[in-house]
């Protein structure tokens, strides 16, 4: 049985300027131990995808319009706030985007740190102390005994991505939410800061959510790889196949913009047009007008799901009938 | 010989540390760019790479005079621009234009495009009034946006959009130099390659010199003929694009490409990393001899003695001392 089963989720947000549909109708499963990179352009709904899953979505303007995601046998998105709690920050724990703003800067690194521990485990402050100082060092900090008194502002923001990545796994979760993590950070410290999150996943075999924006990160760390696209996820493939035999327009053409893979000197390839408003109404292929296969028939008819028996899926309706 | 546009000749920009509330007393200073040599020639784009806080942008801001030199000269055409007076600045500025990272903070949301595109024109009294709107018009359709945007304020646009513009700025006062400072970081990769497009068919059809500051090895690569670059406030390897990023030679540039993560699953898992311990140091106090020594895999009690020279080797330049032996 997966960790974590999400079906037709939907998160809408009721604006002033009408209903955005920034999740809608999303479904996936991650098995323990396993990783899974989320990847699309902003706007997607990625990361609403994982903060509806989290409770972390303002009510109003936000509003989960269905869905169940079945953590272990229990459903997150319509369990009591009791239970969400006892799983939130215990058993999924997730390390945000900006190192710079996820920690109180008010707050020594030291009582933001053993938090969590004090929350849920019945432990004393002076072991929850011992812990702390205990993961602060596996994260790679130096001097943990002397660092762990200081402010957020004394850290670099590597060095504060680290505390964070410390923070989310001192309760050892059984899944991490990454969203972003690196984003943010310079490519010296990024290899840093992936070389240790795959370190962290082995020893403590956590399933880890990593989503992004950048297909180059994921080609090294994920298992799978699902590709959102207008909230919706366009193609879901183990990481070498979405590299290697991309089947959906969109992936193709992510990966054909990426300026590593393409030749010095010539006019890189671009996706035409922006992505779409997803508070208008979508039509069936939310991709179809910057496609440059599109028909008639991507407008209207539903998109088919295809799973090959490697557990490579798509919604491309050209694909599907072998006519692209 | 290809002409120089832009030189600068070791130039320096430290930032003063103070203490004190009434004696203020001098403490240090943060050397922010410690003594750069280059040289831009005409219609040539030059990347600058390195890590935060190694002296880019503010490189950039000295280059365009925003902020005073300590040390050195920059010079835009043969004339010198540092400590020249403020009205021989304001005429080099037609010259040399600037383009911010974040299109969401750098255009005024209380204005819109047609007020923000025609006020360098008429500071600059570059065409009368009356020609305004045609060139502003004119300048949105070089940016690929249409002229029926020419009302509307910042906020009606997407990220993509809102660089074309900040682009249009720029090209405004048809400077011959322009400086992008991480144009494309605050932008997805679909737009991103369109506005990489922008880029480079501006400067060959209008014979632009481009200083193209950028974090993204693959980005630098893919637009420059050049790339410097930069570890704490000095350049240690410069050298063609190409060049620099297929074969790199000094240690710390060997550790940037080797960092960058590969779109790739294959050489992703080849990929052999050499992993750099640590921040790189404070620039208040920067390590003596090579800035690099204390986190260098190849360093050598001599490498702490002595500050190495920006050298020529294998037709680029590289500042390390055992370059030879490595």
């Amino acid at each position: 049985m997966p960790l974590l089963t999400v079906t037709n989720l939907k998160t809408y947000f009721h604006t002033r300027s009408g209903i955005v549909k920034a999740v809608d109708g999303v479904n996936f499963n991650i098995e323990r131990g396993e990783t899974l990179g989320i990847v699309g352009e902003s706007g997607s709904g990625k990361s609403v995808t994982c903060y509806s899953m989290m409770g972390l979505i303002a009510q109003p303007p936000g509003k989960i319009e269905s869905g169940t995601a079945i953590f272990d046998g229990i459903d997150l998105l319509n369990c009591s706030p009791a239970q969400a709690r006892s799983i939130r920050g215990k058993r999924i724990s997730m390390i945000f985007q900006d190192p710079m703003t996820s920690l109180n800067p008010y707050l020594k690194i030291v009582e933001q740190l053993i938090e969590p521990l004090l929350i849920h485990e019945k432990i004393s402050k002076t072991d929850a102390l011992k812990r702390g100082i205990e993961m602060l060092e596996a994260v790679g900090i130096h001097d943990a005994k002397n660092r762990i008194n200081q402010y957020p502002h004394e850290f670099s923001g590597g060095m504060r991505q680290r505390v964070m990545i410390a923070m989310a796994l001192i309760t050892k979760p059984e899944l991490l939410i990454a969203d972003e993590p690196t984003t943010a950070l310079d490519v010296t410290v990024q290899a840093q800061i992936l070389e240790l999150i795959s370190k962290m996943k082995k020893e403590l075999n956590m399933a880890v959510i990593f989503i992004t924006h950048d297909l180059a990160v994921v080609s090294g760390l994920c298992d799978r790889v699902q590709v959102m696209y207008a909230g919706r996820i366009v193609e879901t493939a183990p990481t070498r196949s979405i590299f290697y035999t991309p089947r959906h327009p969109y992936t193709k053409g992510l990966q054909k913009s990426i300026p590593a893979n393409q030749p010095k000197g010539k006019d890189l390839y671009t996706i035409k047009g922006l992505p779409p408003d997803v508070s208008k109404p979508l039509p069936s292929c939310a991709f179809a007008s910057r496609c440059e296969f599109a028909t008639e028939r991507c407008l209207v008819e539903p998109m088919p799901l295809s799973v090959d028996n490697e557990g490579h899926s798509h919604t491309c309706l050209r694909v599907h009938l072998n006519e692209i | 010989m290809a002409e120089t546009i832009l030189e600068l000749q070791n130039v320096k920009t430290h930032f003063p540390i103070q203490k004190g509330f009434v004696f203020k007393r001098l403490v240090g200073s943060v050397k922010a760019v410690d003594g750069v040599s280059l040289t831009l020639n005409k219609g040539e784009v030059l990347g600058l790479v390195g890590e935060s806080g190694c002296g880019k942008s503010t490189l950039a801001r000295t280059i365009l005079q925003l902020l005073p030199t300590t040390e050195g000269r920059v010079l835009l055409n043969g004339k010198v621009l540092t400590n020249a007076s403020s009205k021989a600045i304001k005429e080099a500025r037609r010259e040399m234009q600037m383009i911010f990272q974040d299109p969401y903070a750098s255009l005024n949301p209380r204005r819109t495009v047609f007020e923000t595109l025609a006020e360098p024109l008429k500071v600059h009294g570059v065409c009368k009034t009356e020609q305004i709107p045609e060139r502003v018009a004119s300048l949105l359709q070089t940016v690929g946006l249409s002229p029926r945007f020419i009302h509307k304020y910042p906020h009606e646009f997407s990220g993509g959009q809102r660089q074309r513009i900040a682009i249009a700025r720029a090209l405004a006062l048809e400077p011959k130099l322009i400086i992008a400072d991480e144009p494309v970081s605050a932008l997805d990769v679909s737009i991103q390659a369109q506005i990489l497009n922008l880029l480079a068919q501006l400067t060959r059809q209008m014979g632009l010199s481009l200083v193209f500051i950028a974090h993204d090895l693959s980005v630098v690569k893919h637009i420059s003929d050049r790339i410097a670059v930069m570890y704490l406030g000095k350049v240690v390897e410069l050298g063609s694009a190409t060049e620099v990023i297929e074969s790199p030679k000094h240690p710390y540039t060997k550790a940037l490409v080797s960092a960058i993560p590969q779109p790739n699953p294959d050489s992703e898992k080849n990929r052999q990393r050499i992993m750099l311990l640590g921040d790189p140091p404070s620039p208040i106090n920067p390590p003596k001899g090579c800035a690099f020594h204390t986190r260098c895999n190849y360093a050598t009690e001599a490498c702490s003695a002595s500050v190495p020279e920006l050298t020529s080797f294998e037709g680029r330049f590289v500042s390390c001392s055992r370059i030879r032996e490595i």
